[in-house]
């Protein structure tokens, strides 16, 4: 089986226009969550968001990409230019187009195409509707378009496991190049919920949190929705090696399972079945974890749910591994978000920077684990974990080990 | 109908049981009510009597809105409907 390296990466979220910004602002423990701007957000009960204030899409595409590219294809541009730069990869060559693929995870796909026609349609009473709606809103669209601006003709496609996406995405990106049937993969998430339709079928579950995202503390009330991209150059270890290629992290393990229970509601057996396998598909033991980022959603169920499996995953082990929740920074980006948190893996490994859980008050009796409160930390990891379990019960872990 | 029987019979309904079988004293766990049956039932509650009720299932003793018996239930939403007429 081939090893597979991590050679580049990119991302635009609420943290950062790119990985340096979002990296320091996760080593300063700085919240990008904050009100929420767009039209009708007077009419939701949640107004907070990780948002990417200032964004405009003019900065970045003219207008026949801005009318082809849904805000969830725009940020998974943006993060794969960076990613892919950083590689230094030249897909000019015929052998390595033909041997690269792109996998990415989204949950809501083109939302914000649909909520605006919907309500062209249905709210202005308008009888036409502008002619690439579908091809705007297809959840494929991102991984196209970057396959497309790249030249990149491998397998493409795009996974949807609601808040694990980006981790089965980023699983299956592996496996691809271990297993020897690409090359190189462009892997990660995308999400772009914040309009008022995406919060609003939120709310409806009362899983949100109106005054903040406090992942582990006694307080917690709920999560907190944010927006963005991750993407990541996967490659076959002995082509990196042999371009000189710099390596950011080792992807060494890889598990899912699925809950087979609840539709929202999580489960600990399943969480601690996919870290205990991803653990034995890396090959490691439980106390060669330094670092795992958790799911953390701060909602009450999943904070706890989580600790128990990560407890029962690790045994005694769980004593001593500093656990964190990024998303008190940057927000949940659903599909999106294991893109976003895989860079505070890889952080961990490479830098030894250990991104905190911020807006952490009061401890949980439940969530007793070293959750890094607070302020980031220096640590050496040689092995960390990256938890996504979505709704539905579908749980997706990543092991990865410094190179 | 008054608030309370119309309360029982949103409960009941999505309870599947009869009206009748829903006492004003029952917990929501007797009735068989889980989270996610609670928030169709908010949901109803506020499409019936056009009210918006402070429910975060996170969170359900800070919520302002004491769902420990039908009856409580009912007086909050009273509560609420008063508050509307103001």
């Amino acid at each position: 089986m081939n090893r597979v390296v991590i050679t580049g990466q990119g991302t635009i979220n609420a943290l950062g226009r790119n990985v340096p910004e979002t990296l320091i602002a996760m080593s300063n423990g700085v919240c990008g969550i904050g009100p929420l701007e767009f039209d009708n957000v007077d009419r939701l009960n949640i107004q907070i968001g990780g948002q990417i204030k200032g964004y405009a899409a003019q900065d970045h595409f003219n207008r026949s990409e801005i009318n082809l590219y849904d805000p969830f294809t725009q940020f998974a541009v943006i993060a794969a230019q960076e990613a892919i730069t950083q590689s230094g990869l030249n897909f000019s060559e015929e052998k390595l187009a033909d041997n690269t693929g792109v996998v990415l995870g989204t949950a809501g796909g083109g939302l914000q195409t649909q909520d605006q026609n919907y309500r062209a349609v249905y709210e202005a009473g308008k009888n036409r509707v502008h002619p690439f709606v579908v091809p705007r809103l297809m959840n494929s669209a991102a991984a196209s378009h970057i396959s497309m601006i790249h030249g990149l003709r491998g397998p493409g496609f795009t996974v949807a496991s609601a808040c694990a996406s980006s981790n089965h995405a980023m699983g299956q990106a592996y496996h691809m190049i271990r297993s020897g049937m690409t090359q190189v993969m462009l892997t990660g998430g995308s999400e772009s919920m914040l309009c008022f339709g995406g919060i609003k079928a939120w709310e409806g579950l009362r899983v949100m949190s109106p005054d903040g995202c406090r992942p582990f503390c006694g307080t917690r009330n709920g999560m907190v929705q944010g927006e963005g991209a991750a993407i990541f150059v996967f490659e076959e270890y002995s082509h990196a090696k042999a371009r000189g290629a710099d390596i950011l992290a080792e992807v060494i393990g890889f598990a899912m399972t699925s809950d087979a229970g609840d539709i929202v509601t999580p489960n600990k057996r399943g969480a601690a079945s996919a870290i205990s396998r991803a653990l034995r598909d890396a090959d490691v033991s439980a106390d060669d974890v330094g670092y795992i980022n958790a799911h953390g959603t701060a909602t009450t169920i999943n904070d706890r749910t989580e600790c128990a499996a990560i407890r029962e995953a690790l045994g005694v082990a769980a004593d001593k591994v500093m656990v964190s929740s990024t998303k008190a920074m940057h927000g949940h980006l659903i599909g999106g978000t294991g893109g976003v948190e895989l860079l505070a893996v890889i952080a961990a490994l490479k830098d030894g920077m250990i991104a905190p859980t911020i807006n952490h008050r009061a401890p949980d009796p439940d969530c007793d684990l070293d959750v890094v409160p607070n302020t980031a930390r220096q640590a050496k990891v040689k092995v960390a974990i990256s938890n996504a379990f979505a709704f539905g019960g579908l749980n997706a872990v990543l092991a990865l080990k410094n190179p | 109908m008054s608030v309370a029987d119309t309360i029982i019979e949103i409960v009941a309904e999505q309870a599947f049981l009869k009206p009748k079988d829903v006492k004003p004293t029952a917990t929501l766990e007797e009735l068989g009510i889980d989270s996610m049956t609670l928030v169709e039932c908010i949901f109803a509650i506020e499409e019936t009597f056009d009210v918006q009720v402070p429910f975060n299932a996170n969170d359900p003793e800070a919520s302002q809105f004491d769902i420990s018996t039908i009856q409580t239930i009912v007086h909050a939403v009273e509560g609420l409907i008063a508050a509307q007429k103001v």
